[in-house]
């Protein structure tokens, strides 16, 4: 395997879990909620896929354990914003510590247990591909997943009647209210499924990423995911770009040092961020294309007159 | 329904309250505070172990509260003192950075008294204590020397404190002694704790042409990297060869029980003084994994390099050394004072990397 082949490895195993998990909270946000919870949903999905795969010795039902943990703790959240009407933004930096927490606690008994790691399926034809070849088409079924999730998303949201509902109640949940869309309904779906992708995204981490579990392990990527969105402008293949250069000037930096160039490895460190700043700016340069992908009702609570 | 949950609340915090209050009336209570979980398999479940040890030795004459995940910093001093202020007569704080706090508490507790890990600063109701890791680390290197066929290692480090240059350079010492064409690459994560940014570094590092990984980061990541590209790796705190069976050569692992039953003993005896301690090998603060995955005249090698550091027939930074730029700094025979250790801020010849600045 060449240098090259070996860096676009790292960086795919570094973004994955970026991708998926900012995919998540777009749908989520596209639908008027905000929820800063991805930190704390990224981690109960790292430990519930961790557990589910160490209880039955398969890592696929691993998979499904992080999902499902992601999105049955999203169901909190989406009882308390949406139910009961309490602030999002609170209510998602409180899902975050709890997550912290009980992942800790719940996990406790995995600490040092051996992972069980999610292999590669090797696509036939495909990844004989020279260069690129072994490196897209051999890789496990998550990264798979995340790409076909983008296009599912970007289908669902732009080209489904569903999806522009979504959209619409991202917009204006009173008009979209008015035209007798269940506006609740579509919004505990919309924070499930954010759920349910950053269960996926810790799943990640725990089966390929790091086959272990360790508190803490999701390391602040939940806060990347959430600033994806945005530097996204909410849309989902400028998320997938967005996470791409990320995870890559993040690994680029480690083989920068490696190679002791003799640049600052603070400076190193700061560039990934950095980038994310510049790119920022070149697209909100343009103020009009900003606002119309902003959903105007984000964060916004949303109580029906009955 | 709130009041009812008040009035819970305040009960049960009474009868908690006099429940410890009825226990501490004949035990001592030796305190510690962690900057991580107990359960990290790292630095401060090193400590933890220690603390058990305790707990087993004196266990009907004293109590040992702990505090986990404290951060350093503002945090660390209002635990430090809620600590104090709970009746503890000797408290550890376990990481570099409760320094400044541990002092502050200090001086408004004159009666409690304190144990600082891996600091500086001292008072007489305040120890110091910290362990001579880079004896382990110049072992490390000389396996490394012995069995690296690309001649280059590989270390995660940290920070850019004299702790972890310390590490770098005497592995690059050790490796030296036995390859004098050694050389190191190393990447700063700027983190103690990412299992996914030490596992990145590791992978970045092996691409390059690594045949054996060093680490200074807390979690086991990098082994599990090394397991699975079959690269030869040292575990770091504790002993990690369950996360790499097949390529762990060793591990530093920090025994501080022994340490804590001396002064919890002299606190009992009421012979506890202030003192600065900092020992290594030949204390048993520091012990070294089993040699393994090795042949045997390397494991051997190694083996007597440790008994020889333990004897104080060698010193791990013993010149001549150069600096990196070639400069010399130790001549021959010479060997490094430890005021130069500790605040040791240069590399030696043959590490392949510009140091951060501090």
């Amino acid at each position: 395997m060449s240098i090259f082949e070996a860096i676009l490895l790292t960086v795919i195993t570094a973004s994955t879990p970026l991708v998926i998990a900012a995919l998540g909270e777009l749908v989520t946000e596209r639908s008027g909620v905000l929820n800063l919870g991805v930190e704390g949903m990224m981690i109960m999905g790292a430990v519930g896929a961790f557990a589910a795969a160490q209880l039955t010795g398969s890592a696929y039902i691993g998979i499904v354990g992080g999902i499902v943990s992601g999105a049955l703790f999203s169901l909190l959240f989406a009882f308390l914003t949406l139910t009961l009407v309490a602030n999002q933004v609170a209510t998602g930096l409180a899902l975050t510590i709890l997550g912290l927490g009980a992942s800790g606690m719940l996990g406790e008994a995995f600490v040092g247990a051996p992972g069980i790691r999610l292999l590669p399926i090797e696509i036939p034809v495909l990844s004989a591909i020279p260069y690129i070849g072994t490196v897209l088409f051999k890789q496990d079924l998550i990264f798979y997943l995340s790409i076909l999730l983008v296009i599912a998303v970007n289908w669902f949201l732009f080209r489904s009647r569903t999806g522009l509902k979504i959209r619409a109640i991202g917009d204006n949940h009173a008009s979209a209210h008015a035209l007798g869309i269940d506006v609740i309904r579509m919004r505990y779906l919309a924070v499930m499924f954010g759920g349910a992708c950053s269960g996926l995204a810790g799943a990640q981490l725990s089966l390929i990423y790091t086959p272990q579990w360790t508190e803490n392990m999701s390391g602040g990527r939940g806060w990347i995911a959430l600033a994806l969105v945005v530097f996204a402008s909410w849309r989902p293949w400028r998320l997938l770009a967005g996470g791409y250069l990320f995870g890559a000037v993040t690994i680029l930096q480690l083989h920068a040092q490696a190679f002791g160039i003799g640049i600052p490895s603070q400076f190193l460190s700061m560039l990934p961020y950095a980038a994310t700043v510049v790119v920022l700016i070149i697209i909100s340069h343009n103020r009009r294309t900003t606002l119309i992908n902003t959903p105007a009702s984000l964060g916004k609570a949303f109580v029906p007159d009955r | 329904m709130k009041k009812l949950a008040l009035a819970l609340a305040a009960t049960a915090a009474l009868v908690l309250s006099i429940g410890s209050a009825a226990e501490a009336a004949d035990k001592t209570k030796v305190c510690f505070v962690y900057v991580g979980t107990r359960t990290d398999g790292g630095w401060t479940q090193a400590h933890e172990n220690g603390r058990l040890q305790v707990e087993k030795e004196f266990g009907d004459k004293i109590e040992t509260p702990y505090l986990e995940s404290v951060p350093e910093g503002p945090d660390a001093e209002r635990a430090i003192e809620r600590m104090a202020r709970s009746g503890c007569s000797l408290i550890f704080t376990t990481s570099f950075g409760y320094m400044d706090a541990t002092v502050a508490v200090a001086k408004k507790f004159p009666k409690v008294k304190f144990e600082h890990a891996t600091g500086f600063k001292a008072a007489d109701n305040v120890a110091t204590y910290n362990s001579r890791f880079y004896e382990g680390r110049y072992i490390s290197g000389i396996i490394a020397g012995k069995l690296s066929k690309t001649g280059t290692a590989g270390y995660i480090a940290t920070f850019p404190i004299p702790e972890v240059v310390m590490g770098i350079n005497a592995f690059e010492a050790g490796a030296k002694s036995v390859n004098p064409n050694f050389k190191m690459k190393v990447i700063w994560v700027n983190t103690w704790f990412d299992p996914g940014k030490e596992a990145d570094a590791a992978k970045a590092l092996i691409d390059q042409g690594v045949d054996i990984l060093a680490q200074h980061t807390d979690t086991t990541a990098p082994m599990q990297v090394a397991e699975q590209r079959g690269v030869k790796a040292f575990g770091q705190a504790s002993d990690m060869i369950k996360a790499g069976p097949n390529v762990q050569l060793t591990a530093i692992i920090d025994t501080w029980g022994n340490y804590y039953s001396k002064r919890v003993k002299a606190l009992l005896d009421g012979t506890w003084k202030s003192e600065q301690s900092w020992d290594g090998l030949k204390d048993g603060i520091l012990t070294m994994a089993p040699y393994t995955n090795m042949p045997d005249d390397v494991k051997k090698l190694a083996s007597e390099t440790e008994a020889k550091i333990k004897s104080g027939e060698l010193h791990p930074f013993t010149g001549p050394i150069n600096k990196q730029d070639g400069t010399p700094w130790l001549k021959a025979g010479e060997k490094a004072d430890d005021g130069t250790l500790l605040g040791m801020n240069f590399y030696i010849e043959g590490v392949d990397d510009k140091l951060p600045a501090q």
